[in-house]
């Protein structure tokens, strides 16, 4: 059942990027921004984490959950460190997604040239 | 010919893009994305008996790594081309776009071509993404008066 939910909810989000490209100006670029926004907005009363009991892997897969992730591990300790956790959080669960797309880049950079 | 007559001319015989085509097919490449995503997460969790937290991280690494090796052997272009959003919105389109951007600038040297324009489109996901969350999150701080 969580794969159809999945299923429903990364072709929603997937769907509503590809109008929004097809009858706008906008590019990828402004498209990607406005979903991390989007769902770093979504993560205040909890709403994307309700998503993510819904659809599982479905809901982690579209960059909606990058922002939700920033937000999530900036607010993370705010009653031990107050304030300072926006600062000190921040990344704590998208470093691994950051760190990963860093070196595997650089890595296959290094291997691979670039085709025209 | 004037250049509205022109005008006209060249909107005829300019393909026409089938936006329901491209919806749907926007919609199933997506939906697969995040069916792969839940099985990649429960092949982790059950395989090698990770929490969930574990399995969620190892998912996203796993397809960075398929993103950026495809990215890099030249195919992953193509694909992009027929999915559109439906491989650009889940976190491969991340990747790609820092993939890319390092593998073209590959030429002008390790520094000035690879570190510094490996987040030239990327950067701007993790810059709005930051920026937005720190005022959310400064918002909800004060509204809550640091209860959380």
């Amino acid at each position: 059942m969580i794969y159809l939910n999945a299923f429903i909810f990364a072709g929603l989000i997937c769907l509503i990027g590809q109008i929004i490209l097809d009858n706008t100006k906008l590019t990828p670029g402004h498209i990607t921004s406005l979903f991390v926004v989007i769902g770093s907005f979504l993560d205040n009363f909890s709403i994307y984490d309700k998503v993510v009991k819904w659809a599982g892997g479905g809901a982690l897969v579209p960059i909606t959950s990058f922002g939700h992730l920033l937000s999530h591990g900036a607010f993370a300790n705010i009653k031990d460190d107050g304030i300072f956790s926006l600062f000190m959080g921040m990344f704590d669960l998208t470093s691994s997604g950051i760190v990963a797309a860093i070196i595997f880049s650089f890595v296959f950079s290094l291997i691979f040239k670039a085709k025209d | 010919m004037d250049k509205k007559k022109y005008q006209i001319l060249v909107k005829k015989h300019c393909p026409k893009e089938n936006r329901l085509l491209n919806g749907l097919v926007a919609f199933l490449v997506g939906g697969f994305m995040g069916i792969i995503g839940q099985f990649l997460i429960d092949f982790y969790k059950n395989t090698f008996s990770l929490s969930q937290n574990y399995s969620s991280a190892l998912m996203i690494i796993t397809l960075i790594f398929i993103s950026c090796l495809l990215t890099s052997l030249g195919f992953f272009d193509k694909l992009v081309e027929h999915a559109k959003c439906g491989l650009i919105i889940p976190i491969t389109g991340f990747a790609h776009s820092m993939m890319s951007a390092s593998i073209d600038y590959k030429k002008e040297g390790l520094v000035t071509g690879i570190g510094s324009n490996m987040f030239k489109l990327a950067g701007s996901v993790i810059v709005y993404g930051v920026v937005s969350s720190y005022f959310f999150g400064l918002i909800r701080y004060l509204i809550s008066g640091g209860m959380a």
